[in-house]
């Protein structure tokens, strides 16, 4: 079976003024709603106090708040969760005298609200762990990013590290802008997704750019544009294809892999999707607008000897 | 053509042979159960396994087997409810210097348990527990250790019967003396110490004094020692609290991270591990009225005002006879029908106490109870810490008899008796903790979360077979041999690692199954495409797997940057998705590329084939 005429010759680096524009209005967007709309932090990242709990019988959440402010919690975010038996109950951190003991009161609370009031879960997040978490998983995107570049380039050459880590930036920047616009709640296994996201997505690229510099060296003649663009429609299948059965199994994870999973998931979904158009769109016209020449690839001894596709 | 090499034959069937070996633990499912230790380190024998089935046998409590492994006792029940009965009957049988502590073992057969296998150990995120953070207290420490520099500065000039004022300002030591003529000779003294302090002049309110500071590499020596004293210190008490499998180490450079597996009670834990509380024995003022001196706010010389648990207050004399760090022992008890904790001395304190109720026979003795709570106060608008520290008399008693080493301290409640047996055996914090972050998962969403992992693991792994197989036919089949494989030995590497499972994890793994398949789709769609240059099929098949290799090699190295990066930087649950994710994408280098091919040949190899079902 194939889902693509093997023989196709679409006009992608043709039409690559079209396609970077609409990559830096989605780009746009996501930073002016970044700007605009903020992300929906997560206790991880805000630090404070959250708890799952889940009781006998479907809770009545507008009763629960109430029920809460009388007992002087009226901060406390109540929205549903999971089940139609559970309820997760978000709280920033207090200025009251001991902000260790603010769990306790609150179980406390919600026990002489309902005595079948269970623990599933909580989180507390001291202000300052919260900054470093967030400071960390910064960190470690950027870190990547500068991995990656770098490996690149020594496999390839700047322009495409360049492409590359633009393209990725490109992934990251528009997943967290979706999560932004659709307000989801943005926490410490969002980030783990997107640095996923970033290793696999420059899968896509990479299969895109071995066949651009695997052609170079194969045809004789022919310019710039139309090689790149040869490569990415015969790599066009694999490209749909890889991206497919990773779809497939974040999809799994999104509906199957219950709550804890699905920001997480989430992410994944959108990530694998936009990196699997940045391979294809952004990045090899990326590096065409770097003026990539034939001698840029041919130039390097190195990479000429060593047998590449 | 495409024939596979004897060794390449030996090599894979070699590798998924011994992995499925070591994966097979894991087939078999976890067992509640109940580890007994020593409290003192020491091993546990099968003497000890006898008495243990004794006990198990005489309360009629069932169970599936028992073992000792690495020192422990080890014993599975069939059900949650025998495995508490069990704890419950052993504590009691067992008694002191024994630990019991709830968990879970593997339910793999005794001959794999003989070979040192191992199954995967789940995360506190699956099974249930606590994870806190606590960071160490480091102004307290230093101001701690200056309390201690002043006290000593104070005694020496004292000695030298040099009038003085010795105060703890900020970060320094401040000494003032009344005859500026003293000055010289009291730098003198306090030069003389074995640390050399950081101690200068300085001009303070129009006046000489002398300021003493300690150098940096003091500070950060005293930190280190706060923190790691308070690392042993919380074991200790990890250890006396009955938990199987903890953590306990430092993170950093002023926290400790605790994990607790199984205990779905924070607060019990938490009250034990952050507790600063210890004991001072002190002579109480004897003939003095302290409500007199509590009107005043003014206690007579050499007296101290402090409030028992009545709040009445208490005139105590300064200086204490011993204090808790001298204690070796303590454990609760009952005296008189009363909540008791019975404690040991060591024999400096016992020397001391000996000498004191010599001289002291028919006087009181009061049992003060220290412990420094932390505070959160606005200050110029910010939050801020604050350590305080709360002495409250726990009981006054009559000297009845001169005692040395051995007595016991009534006039708390049960919970009070047992926790502050536990924190004096346990040994004091050095300097105070407080929690920066904790999380708490109950058992029953734990259990939730594996149903949920394994169900997405199941249909992850099936839609991608089914569309593979749809896809690529035949060679569609081999790709999800070949993941099969790969999960296999993922887990088999996890297993012998002894990483834990966390749900991240699982994610890590379902997202490895779903990349594992790029490999071989990279090679098929380039079989394909030899196929369609008009190549044989033997000729296309070895061309797809050559050319496709560096590429396969390029896109997995990235992955593996990421999934390093997010090792090096995650925390918790986060890390085990790194750990799946890394090891999953070696281990499908492995199977996608060599394993499949050996599968390709073994079919396809050395004979005439026309058509190539992909």
């Amino acid at each position: 079976m194939e889902l693509l005429n093997h023989k196709s010759e679409i006009q992608f680096m043709g039409q690559r003024k079209f396609w970077l524009i609409l990559s830096l209005t989605l780009v746009l967007i996501s930073f002016a709603s970044l700007i605009f709309r903020g992300l929906n932090f997560g206790v991880d990242f805000t630090g404070g106090l959250l708890m799952e709990v889940s009781f006998d019988k479907s809770v009545d959440l507008q009763a629960l708040r109430t029920d809460l402010a009388e007992a002087g919690y009226a901060d406390a975010q109540v929205q549903s969760f999971g089940g139609a038996n559970e309820a997760l109950i978000r709280m920033l951190p207090r200025d009251e005298t001991n902000s260790t003991d603010q769990g306790n009161a609150l179980l406390k609370v919600l026990h002489e609200i309902d005595s079948s009031a269970q623990l599933r879960r909580t989180e507390f997040v001291g202000p300052q762990v919260g900054r470093e978490l967030a400071e960390k998983g910064g960190t470690a995107l950027i870190f990547t990013l500068l991995m990656i570049m770098v490996y690149v380039m020594f496999r390839f050459q700047w322009k495409f590290a360049v492409g590359a880590v633009v393209a990725l930036i490109h992934d990251v920047v528009i997943t967290v802008g979706v999560f932004s616009v659709l307000h989801l709640p943005f926490d410490l296994t969002v980030i783990a997704a997107l640095l996923a996201v970033i290793g696999y997505s420059l899968n896509d690229t990479i299969v895109v750019f071995d066949r651009i510099r695997e052609n170079f060296k194969k045809i004789r003649g022919g310019d710039v544009v139309s090689i790149t663009n040869l490569s990415i429609n015969e790599t066009l299948g694999r490209t749909i294809n890889t991206s497919m059965t990773v779809l497939i199994v974040v999809v799994v994870l999104f509906f199957f892999g219950g709550d804890a999973l699905r920001g997480f998931s989430a992410a994944l979904i959108i990530g694998v999707v936009v990196g699997t158009y940045s391979s294809i769109y952004v990045a090899s016209a990326l590096v065409l607008a770097l003026g990539l020449t034939r001698e840029d690839l041919l130039v390097d001894k190195k990479i000429e000897d060593d047998g590449q596709p | 053509m495409n024939q596979n090499s004897v060794w390449t034959v030996l090599l894979v069937v070699g590798v998924v042979a011994i992995g499925t070996l070591l994966a097979l633990p894991n087939l078999f499912g976890k067992a509640p159960s109940v580890q007994v230790t020593r409290d003192d380190g020491a091993k546990l024998t099968d003497e000890d396994r006898s008495q243990v089935s004794a006990f198990l046998d005489t309360a009629s409590v069932p169970y599936l087997d028992s073992y000792v492994e690495g020192g422990w006792l080890i014993v599975q029940f069939a059900s949650a409810a025998d495995q508490s009965g069990a704890s419950k009957v052993l504590r009691e049988g067992l008694g002191k210097g024994f630990v019991v502590a709830l968990t879970l073992s593997p339910r793999m057969p005794a001959w794999m348990r003989a070979l040192g296998m191992n199954a995967l150990s789940l995360g506190l995120d699956l099974r249930g527990g606590v994870h806190l953070l606590f960071e160490v207290d480091m102004d307290a420490a230093i101001t701690q250790r200056l309390d201690m520099i002043g006290n000593d500065i104070n005694r020496r000039l004292r000695e030298e019967r040099i009038r003085r004022n010795v105060r703890v300002v900020d970060n320094e030591v401040r000494v003032r003396v009344g005859d500026p003529a003293d000055l010289e000779r009291a730098e003198e003294l306090v030069r003389e110490s074995d640390d050399p302090y950081d101690v200068r002049r300085s001009v303070i309110a129009g006046e000489d004094q002398l300021v003493i500071r300690l150098t940096d590499d003091q500070v950060r020596e005293r930190q280190d020692f706060a923190i790691e004293q308070n690392t042993v210190t919380m074991r200790n008490r990890v250890n006396a609290l009955g938990v199987s499998e903890p953590i306990v180490q430092r993170q950093g450079v002023n926290r400790i991270v605790v994990q607790l597996p199984g205990v779905d009670d924070p607060s019990q834990a938490e009250r034990i591990l952050d507790a600063t509380a210890t004991l001072e024995f002190r002579l109480v003022c004897d003939g003095e009225n302290a409500f007199d001196a509590q009107r005043r706010g003014r206690p007579p010389l050499g007296c101290e005002l402090f409030t028992d648990r009545q709040g009445q207050p208490v005139l105590l004399k300064r200086g204490a006879i011993v204090t808790g760090d001298q204690l070796v022992d303590a454990s609760q008890g009952f005296s008189e029908g009363a909540p008791a904790v019975l404690v040991s001395l060591d024999s400096r304190g016992a020397d001391e106490m000996l000498r004191t109720t010599r001289e002291n026979v028919g006087k009181p003795m009061a049992v003060l109870f220290v412990e420094q709570k932390r505070e959160m106060v606005q200050r110029d608008g910010k939050e801020v810490p604050v350590t305080r520290t709360e002495r409250e008399v726990i009981n006054v008693a009559t000297i009845q008899g001169v005692f040395s080493s051995r007595f016991q301290i009534t006039g708390l409640d049960v919970v009070e008796a047992r926790d502050l047996s536990l924190l004096l055996r346990a040994g004091a914090l050095s300097a105070p903790v407080y929690k920066v972050e904790e999380r708490t998962i109950g058992p029953s969403l734990g259990q939730d979360n594996i149903n949920r992992g394994f169900m997405a693991v199941l249909i992850g792994v099936l839609a991608v077979m089914i569309y593979m197989a749809v896809y690529y036919k035949v060679f569609g089949l081999i790709a999800n041999i070949a993941v099969i494989m790969n999960v296999i030995l993922l887990v088999a590497i996890m297993s012998v690692l002894g990483a834990s499972l966390t749900l991240p994890g699982i994610a890590g793994i379902v997202l490895t199954v779903g990349m594992a398949v790029d490999s071989n789709v990279l090679i098929f769609e380039r079989i394909r495409e030899e196929l369609r240059n008009g190549n044989s099929p033997q000729a296309s098949i070895h061309a797809g797997y050559e050319k496709a290799f560096a590429t396969i090699t390029d896109s997995n190295i990235t992955t593996l940057i990421a999934g390093l990066v997010l090792f090096a930087f995650g925390t918790g649950p986060i890390k085990g998705f790194a750990i799946t994710l890394s090891v999953g994408i070696l281990t499908s280098m492995f199977t996608s590329v060599v394993g499949s091919r050996v599968l390709v040949n073994w079919i396809y190899g050395g004979r005439q084939v026309k058509r190539l079902p992909i």
